[in-house]
């Protein structure tokens, strides 16, 4: 047997890491297109017209606050994946992100729909500041743990591999 | 609008008016007294008008007329120059042109004290040439309009020439105004000028002399009022002022320390000298005048001032002044009077090298003595080297109690030099915590003072130039509008303030329509007011500018009958029906809801109003979409009839349920396609079908809370929905009238996102609570008529290197530096807390930039910007002395509303302690040179711990003492949306004895004498039997009567023989003809008057229920929950020695 099913965590994990690599990198365009937008010199004196782009740009930014869920829910996903896996060091590893989510969704301001972000209160410099940073914080850890998921996922498939070896030998 | 306003330069145009000229010379101004009427935006007295029907050639006129032309912008002044120094509530001038002039107040410009406050109706503002209204945008003739709109020219064009560039040498005389020129050539040149003509001009309109042949004149001349032969002769006079005035203005870059060497022109003179000290602090300055005359701190009078200090100690001057503060307090108080007989040792006797050793002496200052705190920029500015500025003597608060100034405290004034600081922006409307910037962030957090602006961007003012103009010159990069602190560099290119880049002059902006010549773009008016609105061309506006809309949603269920204000509010809006500010476009609606939703069609035509029901309130549709709203004109009289009877038609409901949501909802239905205003009246907690709250309140835990709860909203629907309502140019206005808890935490978030106001009357009852109606009442009426602005976006922007951080007050937050006000109302303040990102280095100034881009209630575009212009510093001290101490609590105010809604309340109070100990210690170690025991603060914050402990004792914050959910969130949600003045009294009530008020000092305002008693300090000590004494906090008057007050007063003034038989529930004062009556009523009718909102007077004597609210804004005494003010002063010295 050649795969396993630790090897197919890993496997699914690379995959879904890079997608979270990509909703970290939207995540951070999109505060910073908020935050810049003021030095945006096209939109000229006429604030009030949301010109095309503008408005592209405003459905950007929302996407990517939608993708706050999708981005738990796949993290957390895998984590329960690497569990049934047994694979203690790698969850060990993603725990703090996940507890992270966990609090960081439960302390989110009240709403009576699913999200994370007021629109109220996310031009506040300090909240603004503040996502932003963790949108690269992010990104680091996903960079990283895509890397290591690699590593185990290679690790998985060749052990099994030196397993099956030793075994026919 | 089109003028080619150069031509005049040509030499072909005689008299090329430009009309509104000398306004510009402030100087010229300062010495007109008085005119304090009405604002510009008022199309009549645009003076530009007359000119329209004098067309130098008939062939040319056309090429006037449509426009084609690039224009130069037609400036109008609005009201006569004359008006400029007469600050709105100048008390010392009496306005005689308002009373001849009431038609032409324009109803936009309530005015701001003591004037009449009612807008005037439009109809009567403007009478013009109804013909001109052929656009539909315009059904109001009265618009002055820009022709260059393309869609609004009624006739064929001449002119697609947008090309500004391509100026029209011609000699055209076209300085035609928009609205002028429309009406064509038809109408007889005086007719133009007919709103004035009938009227009598204004006695000192400085063109007064050239305006009576102005009427007469045939159509053939060219000016409108100014007459070819006399052509300019108001304007010369002035003109060399004007020069001399700007012969400073290449000391501009110059650093702010120092003093234009030259000092201030001549004519200065005699304006600065009265402000001497000796002569203003002899008698107790009325306020107004003090902050005028502060306000210029000029060069020449703080050398003079000095001079006198330096003779200092043998003078008498200062000790007697300080003694003449002295009298009204009780003997006994600790350091008062023995250091008195000392001679003061004034700091500018103090070493250069030592200069706060003076610190400990005993000698006070006067406290806030209008002369040494409004010096202290200009001393500092002189040379922080030789003497220490009067802001920062050091002052222990330990030994000196007696702090407050005698009259309300003026801001500081930026030390700036003297030629920007008569430029920049006056501090009501645009004022920062930290009147010198620190050059670097980390220097502002060694300060530990938080650094932010307060706003009042829309102010009633008294008088504000318009320009009107094609092109608006901004800067092409970052967008900032030319402003009075850009620098020229030559007569073609300007510097912006903000981003530092060079822009061109563009060509039209070259004349200068107030001096009417070319080549002095310096002139112009944008580049002579720190305060300017112009009329916006169509790139401004995305969809033609929406009329005035009103929609009115009003409880009718048992709850809201009961309390009877049904009647209130049909009878005020009846009466204000016809002053509602709009043109005729103008639409209104109503509907009502208590468990079912209730619309009312007014269709033109109907014999009645109809009332249609739609009880489905979980899905919620209009019934007939296009007759609910309905142009206020043409159904006027159904209107009047609905009024009439609302009152009676519900009044027998049993219906106790309410659906404020579905009602809400279905009003935003109805209100999307246009944008407007929309009046919630609520009396009771909405417990029905969408957004239906829970009591979340439990009364027993009001005092024993440890921390309250509850400060959040409960639910997003209303958030939500506001955020709906904001996009589609909506703003909800809550009127809250109830007993019972209503949950105003989660009720208010439908006002703040969509930029409304929220008013709250406890307790409101038609009968019961006669003072609560009184306050709707009058509340009302200021509502229906104000100023109104709709579809507004306001930006702030400001040098680079700083950045916005936080807004507070009630919007929308679009962009960094963009709020979404779907309506702007006069009333309305915001606060903005800032950063530094980048380090200011080399900057001497920068500044600050609000535009507000609205849409008045006439259907124009407009566009209001302040400048304000701050010195960069470098040191703490000067950090320190430039501290702003009322905008720094009202920004820590809106600080730590936030505070208490993320974290919790006693974070929030910790906080506020925080911010004073940190300031002070800070002060402490980086500033004081010489260590001392006792509490030293700098003499500019030298109230900040009382009113630290004022906030700490504030409604909003205060704990352990019984308050209503709804109180508290009431009160932090005035914190955050009232101007700072306003914010202020609420924060640190004032109190003055009034039994014995006397003519001495008081101030005389249209004929009125209004009595100014001092400041006491909010202690009981101050309270004596034997008096009477008047509390204003804000929204409430307290007018508590001693037991043992003479029965003098109580006679004269309320009218009872004795004082067992003062009634319980006293709320006016009877109107006795004696002198003292009227002096009591004048001086609360003057207090009245300088705030939009009604303040109620409730007279307490010792068995009054309301005596308990009256003794909590006792705030240096000491309760059983909080610190007295010793107590608090020791406490914070304890940390910051620690």
């Amino acid at each position: 047997m050649a795969f396993t099913f630790a090897a197919f965590c890993y496997m699914l994990a690379l995959l879904l890491t890079a997608a979270l690599i990509f909703f970290a990198i939207w995540h951070i365009i999109a505060f910073d297109e908020l935050k810049t937008d003021y030095k945006n010199p096209i939109d000229q004196c006429n604030t009030l017209n949301p010109t095309v782009e503008k408005v592209k740009k405003i459905k950007r930014v929302k996407i990517a606050l939608k993708l706050v869920l999708p981005e738990y829910l796949i993290h957390f996903f895998f984590c329960v994946m690497f569990f049934c896996a047994a694979e203690w060091l790698t969850l060990c590893l993603n725990l703090p992100l996940l507890a992270y989510h966990v609090w960081r969704y439960m302390s989110r301001p009240v709403m009576s729909c699913p999200g994370l972000y007021d629109p109220t209160t996310i031009m506040n410099a300090d909240i603004l500041a503040y996502c932003q940073k963790e949108g690269w914080c992010k990104l680091a850890f996903y960079l990283l743990s895509f890397f290591y998921y690699l590593y185990g996922y290679v690790e998985a498939v060749s052990s099994d591999r030196r397993a099956a070896q030793h075994g026919s030998v | 609008m089109s003028t080619a306003g150069f031509n005049s330069q040509n030499g072909t145009g005689t008299g090329q008016t430009y009309a509104n000229g000398p306004s510009q010379n402030p100087v010229a101004l300062q010495q007109l007294p008085g005119v304090s009427y009405g604002m510009t935006n008022q199309p009549p007295y645009n003076p530009v008008q007359a000119k329209a029907p004098a067309p130098p050639g008939p062939g040319l006129y056309p090429a006037g007329l449509y426009q084609p032309i690039p224009p130069v912008s037609s400036y109008q002044p609005g009201p006569p120059p004359t008006s400029y120094p007469s600050s709105a509530g100048q008390p010392l001038l009496p306005r005689p042109p308002m009373g001849g002039h009431p038609s032409h107040t324009p109803p936009q410009s309530a005015s701001p004290s003591p004037g009449p406050r009612m807008p005037m109706p439009p109809a009567q503002a403007t009478p013009p040439p109804p013909s001109v209204s052929s656009s539909s945008y315009y059904p109001n003739p009265q618009q002055p309009m820009t022709p260059a709109w393309q869609y609004n020219t009624p006739t064929p064009p001449l002119g697609p020439a947008t090309s500004i560039s391509a100026p029209p040498m011609g000699p055209v005389a076209n300085h035609v105004n928009p609205a002028a020129t429309l009406a064509g050539p038809s109408l007889p040149s005086s007719a133009s000028y007919s709103s004035a003509a009938p009227l009598p001009p204004p006695p000192n309109m400085s063109y007064s002399t050239t305006q009576p042949p102005g009427p007469g004149m045939p159509p053939t001349s060219l000016h409108g009022y100014t007459q070819p032969g006399v052509a300019p002769p108001p304007m010369n006079p002035m003109a060399p002022h004007t020069y001399q005035g700007q012969s400073n203005r290449p000391a501009y870059g110059p650093p702010p320390t120092g003093p234009t060497p030259a000092g201030p022109p001549p004519t200065m003179k005699p304006t600065s000298f009265p402000t001497g000290p000796p002569v203003a602090n002899a008698t107790p300055p009325p306020p107004k005048a003090d902050a005028v005359a502060g306000n210029g701190p000029q060069a020449t009078n703080s050398y003079n001032h000095l001079d006198n200090k330096m003779a200092g100690p043998t003078q008498p001057g200062p000790p007697g002044r300080h003694l003449g503060h002295y009298p009204s307090l009780p003997p006994g108080y600790q350091n008062t009077s023995a250091p008195h007989a000392t001679p003061p040792i004034h700091p500018a006797m103090q070493a250069a090298t030592q200069p706060y050793t003076q610190a400990p002496q005993p000698y006070q200052q006067p406290p806030g003595g209008p002369g040494p705190a409004q010096l202290s920029p200009s001393l500092a500015a002189m040379s922080l080297q030789s003497s220490t500025p009067e802001a920062l003597r050091v002052v222990n608060l330990l030994q000196e109690r007696n702090l407050l100034p005698p009259a309300p405290v003026p801001a500081p004034t930026p030390c700036l030099t003297q030629d920007l600081q008569k430029l920049n922006c006056s501090p009501e409307v645009f004022r920062s915590t930290l009147t010198s910037i620190p050059q670097t962030q980390s220097l502002l957090n060694k300060a530990k003072m938080p650094l932010g602006l307060l706003l009042h961007p829309f102010k009633d003012l008294s008088q504000l130039p318009v320009v009107t103009s094609s092109t608006i010159v901004r800067c092409r990069f970052c967008r900032t509008y030319i402003n009075p602190f850009v620098s020229f560099l030559d007569q073609r290119r300007w510097k912006c303030n903000l981003c530092y880049r060079v822009n061109d002059v563009p060509e039209e902006f070259m004349y200068n329509p107030v001096s009417r010549s070319y080549g002095e773009p310096h002139k112009r008016p944008e580049v002579q007011n720190a305060t300017i609105e112009f009329i916006a061309p169509s790139e401004y506006m995305l969809r033609p500018p929406q009329p005035a809309v009103y929609l009115f949603v009003l409880d009718v269920s048992h709850n809201a009958v009961e309390t009877g204000y049904l009647n209130v509010f049909c009878q005020s809006l009846l009466d204000n029906i016809s002053s509602l500010p709009g043109d005729s476009r103008t639409k209104v609606g109503f509907i009502t809801f208590d468990s079912t939703i209730h619309f009312y069609n007014l269709q033109e035509g109907l014999s009645q109003p109809q009332m249609l029901i739609v009880s489905d309130i979980e899905d919620i549709f209009l019934p007939t979409p296009d007759s609910l709203l309905v142009n206020l004109n043409e159904s006027k009289e159904l209107v009047q009839d609905l009024l009439k009877s609302l009152p009676n038609l519900f009044e027998k409901t049993m219906e106790t349920q309410s659906a404020l949501g579905s009602a809400l909802q279905a009003a935003f239905k109805l209100l999307s396609p246009t944008g407007g205003r929309m009046s919630v009246f609520q009396t009771q907690l909405p417990n029905l079908g969408v957004g239906a709250l829970q009591s979340r309140e439990d009364p027993n835990q009001r005092a024993s809370a440890k921390d309250i709860q509850h400060l959040a909203p409960a639910t997003d629907f209303y958030k939500k929905l506001a955020l709906d309502c904001s996009s589609q140019q909506v703003a909800v206005d809550l009127f809250l009238l109830s007993a019972q808890y209503c949950d105003l935490a989660s009720l208010g978030c439908i006002s703040r996102y969509s930029a409304g106001s929220v008013y709250y009357y406890p307790s409101y009852h038609h009968q019961h609570n006669p003072a609560q109606v009184e306050r709707f009442q009058k509340d009302l009426k200021r509502y229906l008529t104000r100023k109104i602005g709709f579809e507004a976006v306001m930006r702030i922007r400001c040098t680079k290197g700083l950045s916005i951080h936080t807004f507070h007050g009630n919007f929308f937050v679009r962009s960094t530096d963009l709020l979404s006000l779907p309506n702007v109302n006069p009333d309305a303040g915001f606060a903005v807390q800032m950063s530094i990102e980048e380090n200011l280095d080399d900057m001497q100034v920068v500044s600050f930039q609000a535009a507000l881009l609205y849409t008045s209630s006439k259907g124009e575009r407009r566009i209001r910007v302040h400048t304000l212009c701050l010195p960069v510093v470098n040191s703490l001290s000067d950090i320190f002395a430039g501290a702003d101490v009322q905008a720094i609590t009202g920004l820590l105010a809106c600080m730590a509303v936030d505070r208490s809604v993320t974290a919790s309340l006693s974070d929030a109070r910790d906080a506020m302690t925080n911010a004073a100990i940190d300031s002070l210690m800070s002060y402490r170690q980086s500033v004081l040179t010489i260590q001392q025991p006792g509490l030293l603060v700098p003499a500019c914050l030298r109230l900040f711990p009382l009113y630290i402990l004022a906030l700490l004792k504030q409604k909003a914050f205060r704990t352990g003492t019984s308050t209503r959910l709804d109180d508290r969130v009431f009160a932090m949600l005035q914190l955050k949306y009232q101007p700072l003045a306003y914010a202020m009294l609420m924060i640190h009530p004032a109190l003055y004895r009034v039994d014995d008020l006397t003519d001495e000092g008081a101030l005389n305002i249209n004929e009125r004498t209004i009595p100014q008693p001092r400041l006491l300090q909010l202690s009981v000590e101050k309270l004596s039997r034997e008096g009477a004494f008047l509390m204003d906090a804000g929204i409430v008057i307290y007018l508590w009567i001693g037991r043992n007050c003479h029965s003098n007063f109580l006679t004269q003034v309320l009218g009872v023989p004795n004082y067992a038989a003062v009634p319980d529930n006293l709320y006016l004062l009877p109107e006795l003809d004696t002198a003292e009556s009227q002096r009591t009523r004048a001086f609360i009718g003057w207090l009245r008057d300088q705030r939009p909102f009604f303040p109620s007077l409730h007279i307490i004597r010792d068995e009054s229920q309301l005596k308990a609210s009256f003794m909590q804004n006792m705030i240096e005494d000491r309760t059983e929950s909080a610190l007295s003010y010793y107590e608090f002063l020791l406490h914070l010295q304890q940390q910051i020695s620690k």
